[in-house]
């Protein structure tokens, strides 16, 4: 009884995201073919000079580029659908096991980022919303106002330089101690690194979900039913817990689960700060170093992380909210 | 009665404060602006000229932004960068603004399949985080200053798209706008006559709210390297360049070019919320 309707949302979920990946490949395959770096020429690199016209255009001719687009795109996209995403040029490894690997590392980096981030910002947000207009408020919304208009990468460099480089907490770069194997680095080690790229993802993140959440609770608070609690005599510990916190929960979650986007974007510019050897960093040498396989497995890598956490939000307002439900006829 | 009467005298003058107000801070915001950009001219390349003698100096009154490794004066650098990053993102953040007004509009006023193409094309747009977008564009038309022209023009739209189709679709119901289908107007002379007024000024505030995220996305694209060619001084190579002399804990080389691109960012921001308040009629009284 309860099975059927979440089977439906899942199939449904799916065929949706096999769409867009299909528009993701057409997108990535038309801007690579329309783009004026030549195939064989990144393959071969320095050697370009040694091998002659007739040679170019036999490895050309092998890999089927005198074939029209629309050929080449169906042979790349048989390929991309049987798992085949090509090797990585930077990284001498298949494209798959490379962004697994990167993910892993990066994936710790943007959980903590993530929690951090969506707590501290619906901490700030409930401060600034209960306290409105006062020293509190206008504060948490400088700050906020203020981080929202900042470039991510400066946040990043203006805390490398006042924690790694003056007072020396932390360290200046990459996620493990140099000259020690990945496999000796501590479980501490291991964190002293990983804390300040994520602080600096997390600050960030914290400015769109305390400001949302400041003008709900406003919104919450200037009710009717407000009104009403507190002409009971509720105290405003209680207003929040019963009233506020219900109503604004769930467009906190969406909110947060929909900058999963910003962050992995944010992770990019963090990781090359950093140095973190991360997905991000790998995003960046791929276009670098015209790694057009490893770059075009990062996109479809994203478009499908972004789409996880949308998905995500929709599965919580099920969990989060009873008048929402998936068939939405449970309830009776 | 007469603890009444105060605010009743006090409050006209009060609103026609507040109008100033509104009128001074978009004011400043477009000198300090116009400033940056045309600064470039009045203070010449002097500062661009190595001067070995006064190598690696904290910010003084000479140098109010400090000198970098090479003695150049780091206030004329940063100058010269916000100056070019701030005309690369008015030029991609108008482009994308016209590509929003036309894809808007046509969505809105041909709907059919024309709107449900444009509205997918909105939505893959979002799937994608934006970073990666504009590095798999930057990327595809070979980088350099036209890349990033061209990247950040191609991924800004969709949003002010979204607002612009919202407006026309609300406009498009209205009577007299039925009233003109039905005497005959063809969609393109309806366009032109009944939206374009009403989704003006929402272009002109969305593309100036277009301008900071322009920016801010042409400095990261400079920053990690994808971007604007590493001679030019544009504000994202500034602040990658002195990634590499952090740990020798010459903090201004990285701190005061970044407040300088925070503030211009902000001016933007403030022009464009205000400008708002202004053109919108139920605030531009107020």
């Amino acid at each position: 009884m309860q099975l059927k309707p979440i089977l439906l949302f899942f199939s449904y979920k799916l065929v949706r995201l096999a769409l867009l990946l299909v528009a993701v490949a057409v997108l990535t395959f038309g801007l690579m073919s329309l783009s004026p770096i030549d195939p064989v020429r990144a393959y071969v690199g320095a050697d370009m000079l040694q091998i002659s016209a007739a040679q170019r255009e036999l490895i050309a001719e092998r890999w089927g580029l005198d074939q029209p687009m629309i050929v080449r795109f169906w042979d790349w996209f048989g390929q991309i659908v049987q798992g085949n995403w090509g090797t990585s040029m930077v990284f001498n490894q298949p494209v798959l096991q490379v962004i697994g690997q990167r993910f892993l590392v990066s994936l710790q980096l943007l959980a903590i980022a993530w929690l951090l981030s969506g707590l501290l910002g619906l901490v700030l947000g409930v401060l600034a919303g209960a306290f409105e207009g006062t020293w509190i408020d206008r504060g948490i919304r400088l700050y906020a106002y203020t981080l929202a208009s900042s470039p991510t990468f400066w946040v990043a460099l203006l805390l490398l330089i006042f924690f790694s480089v003056s007072l020396r907490l932390t360290p200046i770069c990459c996620a493990a101690p140099p000259g020690v194997l990945a496999q000796n680095v501590t479980f501490w080690q291991h964190l002293h690194h990983l804390l300040l790229p994520a602080l600096t993802l997390s600050i960030i993140g914290i400015a769109s979900i305390a400001l949302h959440t400041r003008q709900k609770l406003i919104d919450v608070l200037h009710s009717d039913y407000v009104l009403f609690a507190r002409a009971q005599g509720e105290s405003l510990w209680g207003i929040l817990q019963h009233h506020g916190l219900r109503n604004i929960l769930l467009p906190a979650l969406t909110l947060q689960f929909a900058s999963l986007s910003e962050l992995f974007g944010g992770s990019v510019l963090v990781e090359q700060v950093f140095a973190y050897p991360g997905l991000g960093q790998a995003t960046v040498q791929a276009a670098l170093r015209s790694d057009v396989p490893l770059l075009v497995g990062i996109v479809f890598f994203s478009a499908l992380f972004v789409y996880t956490g949308n998905t995500l939000a929709d599965l919580s307002y099920q969990v989060i909210d009873p008048r929402i439900r998936i068939g939405g006829r449970r309830a009776a | 009665m007469t603890t009444l009467a105060p605010p009743q005298i006090r409050a006209p003058k009060q609103r026609s404060n507040r109008r100033q107000q509104t009128l001074w801070t978009i004011g400043l915001c477009v000198l300090f602006l116009a400033a940056i950009i045309l600064s470039t001219w009045f203070i010449g390349d002097a500062g661009l000229n190595p001067v070995l003698a006064q190598r690696n100096q904290p910010p003084s009154l000479a140098h109010p932004f400090g000198t970098d490794w090479l003695g150049r004066d780091m206030l004329t650098r940063s100058l010269h960068g916000m100056s070019l990053s701030l005309r690369v993102g008015l030029l991609a953040a108008t482009i994308s603004a016209l590509i929003a007004a036309l894809l808007g509009l046509a969505a809105g006023t041909l709907g059919g399949w024309v709107d449900a193409l444009i509205c997918w094309i909105i939505d893959v747009c979002f799937s994608l985080p934006h970073l990666v977008l504009l590095i798999l564009i930057a990327f595809a038309v070979g980088g350099g200053t036209r890349g990033v022209i061209i990247a950040v023009a191609l991924t800004h739209w969709p949003s002010l798209a979204r607002v612009i189709r919202a407006e026309v679709l609300q406009v498009n119901s209205s009577d007299y706008v039925q009233l003109s289908h039905r005497l005959g107007r063809s969609p393109a002379w309806i366009a032109r006559h009944h939206m374009v007024p009403h989704v003006i000024p929402q272009l002109l505030v969305g593309l100036i709210l277009l301008f900071p995220h322009a920016i801010l996305h042409e400095a990261a694209l400079s920053f990690i390297g994808i971007g604007i060619s590493p001679h030019l001084p544009a504000i994202g190579i500034i602040l990658a360049e002195s990634m590499r002399h952090l740990s020798t804990g010459y903090w201004w080389l990285g701190v005061m070019p970044g407040v300088l691109l925070l503030l211009s960012v902000k001016a933007f921001d403030w022009l464009g919320e205000n400008l708002r308040a202004l053109l919108d009629p139920r605030t531009s009284q107020g």
